[in-house]
C-alpha cells in the first residue's frame, strides 16, 4: 500500500517537474519568438521622407534615374541600402516617382528615352512612359512612391522593397 | 600493436560500440544488391561531408555581412593561395551533390525501393532531397553578387504574391524591408546552422532506416510486394544469398565516391570557382539576373507560364508536388519493385525528366529576355541595308534606335522576344505593319505615342523590304482589286 502510495508520489513529481520546464519554455519562448518576428513588429516603422535632392536635377518630360540610401540602414548593410528609383517630370510641376523593380518578380527595370519604354531584362516586362503595362507578364503597372516637394527639393517616401503585398 | 590493443580494449569498455559497429559492417546485403547501382547514396553522404569540410574552411575567411561578403570572396579567391580552389569544391560540390540525390531519389524510384516497409526511409530521403535544394539556394544567395541580390528580389517578390500574409513573409524572409544587412545574415544562418544540422539528423534517420530495414533487393519482374509476407521473404532472401555489406559492397561504393569527389576537384581545377560575378549594388542596374543550374527550369517556368496562371502555380504547384512525393510510398507500396513492369512510373519519370530538361535548355537560351543591348551593339546586315531607298534606310535607323532590336532578332542576332523579322513583309502586309507598330498587340508595347507619322512610314518602309529575294512581300488582295477595278473605270489613253 505504501510502495503503491510513493509510486503515485513519484508519478506526480515527474508530472509536476514536466509542468514547470513547460511553463518556464513558455515563457521563455515569448522573447526568442519576439526575437525570430522582429522584422514583422515594426513595419510601420519602415516608411520615411527621403529627399532625392533639387527638382531642378530633373528636367521636365524627362525620365531619369536617382539614387537614395535606405532610411533606417545599418554599417554593415554596405552597398545594399542604396536604392534606385526612376524620376518622371510630368511637367506642370507634377512628377511620378518609380520602383526600380519589376511588378512582375522584382527584377530591375532600365528605362529608353528613345522608345520611351521601360523594359525588365529578366522576362521580358515592358512598361510605357507612366508606369503602365505595356508587353509581357507584369499583373500591374511599376510601383510608384508618393511624393512631395519641400523646400524646392523631391521627396519620396521610401524604406520598404515594393512587391505586390509591400508599399513602395 | 599491444598498446593499440590495449586502447581499444579500454575504449571499449567504456563505449561499448563494438557490438552495434559488427552489425553495422556485416549486415547482410542481397547478392545482386551489392551492385554498381546502389552506390549513389554513400556518394551523397561522402558529398556532404566534403562540403562541411570545405564550408568550415570557407566560413574561417568568409565575412557574412552584406557589406562585406563580396570582398571577402575576392580575398579567398586572391588573397590565399589556392583559396579558389577551395571555393570551387565547394559550388562544385553543390551542384554535384544535388545531381547525386537526385540520380539516388531516380533509382530508388525505379527500383521500387520506396514500398513497404521502407515508406519511412523515402520520406526522410525526400526532406533532404528539400534540404539539399535549401542549401544550394541558400549558398547561391552567400556568393553575395548581383544574381544573389537580384535572386532575393524574385524570391521575395513570390513571397509577396501569397494572400494576406505577403507582407509579413516578405519582411520575414529578408529580415527587414528592403535586402541588406539582416538579410545575408540569417540565410548565413540558414546555410550554415540550421540546414546542416537537419540535414545531418535526417541523414542518420535515413542509415538508420537502411540498417534495420535492410538494402532493398535487386527488383525481380513478377516478385511482388505484400504487406503480409515481405518482412519474412526478405529476411530468407538474405540469409540464402545475403553477403556482409564489408567487404562485398562497400568496395564499389568507395571507389564510386572517389571517383565523384576526383570528378569535383577535376572540375574545380579545370572551370574554378562560380563568380562571384557584380557587386551587389543595387543602384547599378545593368544587371540581367540568371539562376544557378538547378533553379534555371523554375527561371523557365516564370517566363513560359500564362501571367494569370503564375501565382496559383507558385503557391500551390509546390504544396501538390511535395505532398505527391512524399505520399508515394503510402498510395503504391505494395505490388510490383520492378521498372519493367512499372509503365506508369516509367513514363513519369521520363516526363519529368524530358520537362526539367527541355525547360533548363531553354532558360540557357532565355528567349523571353529582351537583349538590353542589341539596339546599340547590333548592326543590321548589310544585306538589309544595300540598294534600299532613303526612306528605307531613315526606317532602318528608327528601326534600331527605337530599341525593336531588343525583342526582334535581323539575321539571328538581337532579342528573341518576339518573332524574328528578316521574312516580316511576307507575313504582314502594309496596313497590318502599321497597325501593330502603333497598336501593339500580341504581347508588343504600341508605339502609336512614341512615333511621328513619318518615323511610321518609313518603319513601315524598311519593313516592308524585309522578304527572302525571290519571296514576293504580303500584299492586301482588296487593294489589287480596287487598282485593277480602278484601272477599268478610268478609260484607258491611247
Amino acid at each position: 500500500m505504501s510502495g503503491e502510495l510513493q509510486l503515485t508520489r513519484r508519478a506526480l513529481l515527474v508530472k509536476l517537474a514536466i509542468l514547470v520546464n513547460a511553463v518556464l519554455a513558455a515563457v521563455l519562448a515569448v522573447p526568442m519568438i519576439g526575437y525570430l518576428f522582429s522584422p514583422l513588429l515594426k513595419s510601420k516603422e519602415y516608411l520615411q521622407w527621403v529627399s532625392l535632392g533639387s527638382t531642378e536635377t530633373f528636367p521636365e518630360g524627362q525620365t531619369r534615374l536617382a539614387t537614395f540610401r535606405n532610411p533606417f540602414g545599418h554599417p554593415w548593410d554596405g552597398v545594399t541600402d542604396k536604392t534606385a528609383c526612376w524620376v518622371r517630370n510630368v511637367g506642370g510641376g507634377k512628377f511620378q516617382v518609380f520602383a526600380i523593380n519589376c511588378a512582375h518578380l522584382g527584377c530591375p527595370v532600365r528605362w529608353f528615352p528613345q522608345s520611351e519604354l521601360f523594359m525588365c531584362p529578366c522576362h521580358g516586362g515592358v512598361y510605357y512612359a507612366d508606369g503602365a503595362v505595356a508587353a509581357g507578364p507584369p499583373p500591374r503597372g511599376l510601383f510608384e512612391y508618393p511624393w512631395d516637394i519641400r523646400n524646392g527639393k523631391l521627396m519620396i517616401r521610401a524604406g520598404e522593397l515594393p512587391t505586390l503585398s509591400t508599399r513602395a | 600493436m599491444h598498446w593499440f590493443d590495449n586502447i581499444s580494449e579500454w575504449l571499449e569498455q567504456r563505449l561499448q560500440i563494438g557490438a552495434p559497429l559488427r552489425e553495422l559492417v556485416l549486415h547482410p546485403v542481397p547478392r545482386r544488391s551489392a551492385s554498381w547501382w546502389y552506390v549513389f547514396g554513400s556518394a551523397g553522404l561522402v558529398l556532404f561531408v566534403m562540403q562541411v569540410i570545405t564550408g568550415i574552411l570557407l566560413a574561417l575567411v568568409y565575412a557574412p555581412t552584406a557589406g562585406q561578403a563580396w570582398n571577402s570572396l575576392q580575398i579567398i579567391d586572391r588573397g590565399i593561395s589556392l583559396g579558389w580552389f577551395l571555393r570551387a569544391m565547394h559550388g562544385w560540390g553543390a551542384d554535384f551533390m544535388v545531381a547525386v540525390v537526385l540520380i539516388h531519389m531516380t533509382q530508388v524510384f525505379l527500383f521500387g525501393a520506396y514500398k513497404f516497409p521502407r515508406e519511412l526511409t523515402w520520406v526522410a530521403g525526400v526532406f533532404l532531397l528539400l534540404f539539399t535544394l535549401g542549401m544550394a539556394f541558400t549558398g547561391q544567395v552567400l556568393r553575395f553578387d548581383q544574381d544573389a541580390y537580384w535572386g532575393l528580389g524574385i524570391g521575395a517578390a513570390i513571397m509577396g504574391r501569397v494572400p494576406g500574409v505577403g507582407a509579413y513573409l516578405v519582411h520575414l524572409m529578408l529580415g527587414g524591408p528592403i535586402i541588406a544587412g539582416a538579410t545575408v545574415s540569417r540565410f548565413f544562418d540558414l546555410h550554415v546552422f540550421i540546414l546542416p544540422a537537419l540535414l545531418a539528423g535526417f541523414i542518420g534517420l535515413h542509415l538508420l532506416l537502411v540498417l534495420k530495414l535492410g538494402v532493398n533487393e535487386w527488383p525481380m519482374p513478377g516478385r511482388l510486394v505484400r504487406r503480409e509476407t515481405y518482412l519474412k521473404e526478405y529476411e530468407q532472401l538474405t540469409r540464402d544469398e545475403g553477403v556482409p555489406f564489408v567487404p562485398y559492397a562497400i568496395w564499389k561504393d568507395m571507389f564510386f565516391a572517389a571517383g565523384i569527389i576526383a570528378a569535383v576537384a577535376v572540375c574545380s581545377l579545370v572551370l574554378g570557382p562560380f563568380g562571384p560575378r557584380g557587386v551587389p549594388d543595387p543602384t547599378i542596374i545593368q544587371a540581367a539576373p540568371r539562376p544557378d543550374f538547378f533553379f534555371l527550369w523554375l527561371f523557365a517556368l516564370l517566363a513560359l507560364l500564362p501571367p494569370q496562371m503564375e501565382t496559383p502555380v507558385l503557391l500551390i504547384a509546390p504544396v501538390v508536388v511535395i505532398g505527391a512525393i512524399l505520399l508515394l510510398p503510402f498510395i503504391a507500396g505494395e505490388g510490383e519493385k520492378s521498372w519493367r513492369r512499372r509503365p506508369i512510373a516509367v513514363l513519369s519519370l521520363t516526363v519529368i525528366a524530358v520537362s526539367l530538361a527541355a525547360l533548363t535548355h531553354l532558360a540557357d537560351l532565355a528567349p523571353w529576355s529582351p537583349v538590353m543591348n542589341a539596339w546599340s551593339s547590333d548592326p543590321i546586315p548589310k544585306v538589309e541595308l544595300q540598294g534600299r531607298s532613303p526612306l528605307e534606310l531613315r526606317g532602318a535607323l528608327v528601326f534600331q534606335e527605337k530599341q525593336c532590336r531588343n525583342c526582334h532578332a535581323l539575321g539571328g542576332v538581337g532579342g528573341r522576344r518576339g518573332p524574328e523579322l528578316d521574312d516580316v513583309a511576307t507575313r504582314l502586309t502594309e496596313d497590318q505593319l502599321i497597325r501593330q507598330v502603333i497598336q501593339g498587340g500580341g504581347n508588343m508595347p504600341a508605339y502609336g505615342k512614341n512615333l511621328n507619322p513619318a518615323e511610321v512610314t518609313a518603319l513601315v518602309a524598311f519593313l516592308e523590304t524585309l522578304h527572302p529575294p525571290g519571296q514576293l512581300p504580303a500584299r492586301d488582295a482588296s487593294r489589287t482589286q480596287a487598282a485593277t477595278a480602278a484601272s477599268r473605270s478610268t478609260p484607258s489613253r491611247p
